[in-house]
């Protein structure tokens, strides 16, 4: 076990929305812009990594039975920073993302990797392994984002890139072009990981 | 009254919590393989969501909001969230047994389950009062059984399906979710 592996596991081998299919929520909702995709990924590194760190730290201390309301309390605590530093300093993202912030407490993936990672390994693995997986779910998103983005309004980061006479897929910043994108996404990924 | 029936009718089919709002997605797609597990899930989401709504209300307004500590809202939901659960467990242990072992593993999940603290938040921020929290919970839950229920049914189907080896399982059941939002896409007309 190395750093370097614990790391780079989150992004493609076990990618956390595509390849473990948790913390959905976020994923469909907040998509329809890549913009959205990566501030709300890089809301969800922030609450991951510190919470993986704090989780690491108080292993040892936490007893067995109440640990995952003491996990769910440690979560919360950094969900509610986050939430106010981009209430502060964000605040047009945190208009757009709204309810979706609060919710990262119940996202998952942050309670998954404190529970199956951070309460048995120390904290430079845990740092690793948070930091590795966040920036997969950031890179997921803003994939997706900049997916239903590109056809939906032919803008991608609100930058005009696709030719005059371009037809946008309209439904697709919709609530149904979040599944059915979504699908496509995971389909084709299993397609290139078959030929691997 | 009427202005109830339209909140009704607007977060059971408009604004469906799953599949407009994409609240609570995780159970819906990991428990919809089968037409009995999705009803079981349905019934304790509609239980712990109605009660945990009314409770998370109570909490803000008679706790939070007088001693000025509205930042402190999520931390203090998902904890009475969690304690709620944990305490339906009990009580539906000792006098509902039949109740209890229907519901089984679904009921410590929910507590994870975003749409239990989405609608507690909806709650808040919207300023509801108190029969009008009761309303909406109630109303958001009966939708997200019905769309669980109906895409359970859907699934089931599909598994007798041949299908591309890539698309098998997750993706084709997100691009069944799509047309299902599709469908519900239709009632979008019926409330402003």
């Amino acid at each position: 076990m190395s750093l370097a592996t614990e790391f780079t596991k989150g992004l493609w081998k076990e990618v956390p929305p595509f390849r473990l299919v948790l913390g959905l929520c976020p994923v469909l909702a907040v998509t329809t812009a890549a913009e959205n995709g990566l501030g709300m990924g890089l809301a969800t590194t922030f609450v991951l990594v510190c919470s993986n760190s704090l989780v690491s730290l108080l292993r040892k201390f936490i007893p067995n039975k109440v640990r995952i309301a003491a996990f769910i309390v440690i979560i919360a605590s950094f969900v509610v920073m986050v939430e106010l530093v981009m209430q502060a300093y964000f605040f047009k993202l945190y208009e757009v993302l709204g309810i979706f912030i609060p919710l990262i407490v119940v996202n998952c993936i942050v309670l998954g990797r404190a529970e199956a990672f951070a309460s048995k390994n120390t904290l430079p693995f845990s740092v690793a392994d948070g930091l590795g997986m966040g920036l997969g779910f950031t890179a997921s998103l803003t994939l997706l984002g900049s997916v239903r983005e590109l056809l939906g309004t032919g803008h991608v980061f609100g930058v005009h890139v696709m030719w005059a006479s371009f037809e946008p897929f309209g439904f697709l910043v919709k609530a149904p072009g979040a599944f059915v994108a979504l699908g496509f996404l995971l389909g084709f990924m299993n397609l290139i990981g078959a030929k691997r | 009254m009427g202005e109830y029936l339209l909140l009704v009718v607007s977060a059971v089919f408009v604004n469906n919590i799953l599949l407009a709002r994409y609240l609570g997605n995780c159970p819906f797609l990991g428990v919809s393989k089968s037409m009995d597990t999705a009803v079981g899930m349905g019934m304790a989401v509609t239980f712990v969501l109605t009660v945990a709504g009314l409770v998370t209300w109570m909490v803000q307004r008679y706790l939070l909001d007088p001693f000025g500590l509205a930042y402190l809202r999520t931390i203090a939901f998902i904890l009475v969230i969690a304690a709620l659960v944990q305490l339906v467990e009990m009580f539906l242990q000792k006098s509902v047994p039949a109740l209890y072992r229907a519901l089984g593993i679904f009921l410590p999940l929910i507590t994870t389950n975003c749409a239990v603290l989405g609608v507690a938040i909806i709650n808040i921020k919207e300023d509801f009062d108190f029969v009008t929290t009761l309303v909406f919970s109630l109303a958001s839950a009966i939708g997200f059984a019905l769309a669980l229920v109906l895409f359970a049914g859907l699934r089931e189907r599909f598994a007798l399906m041949k299908t591309a080896k890539a698309f098998e399982g997750m993706p084709l059941g997100l691009i069944t979710a799509g047309l299902l939002s599709m469908a519900f896409l239709g009632f979008a007309g019926l409330v402003k």
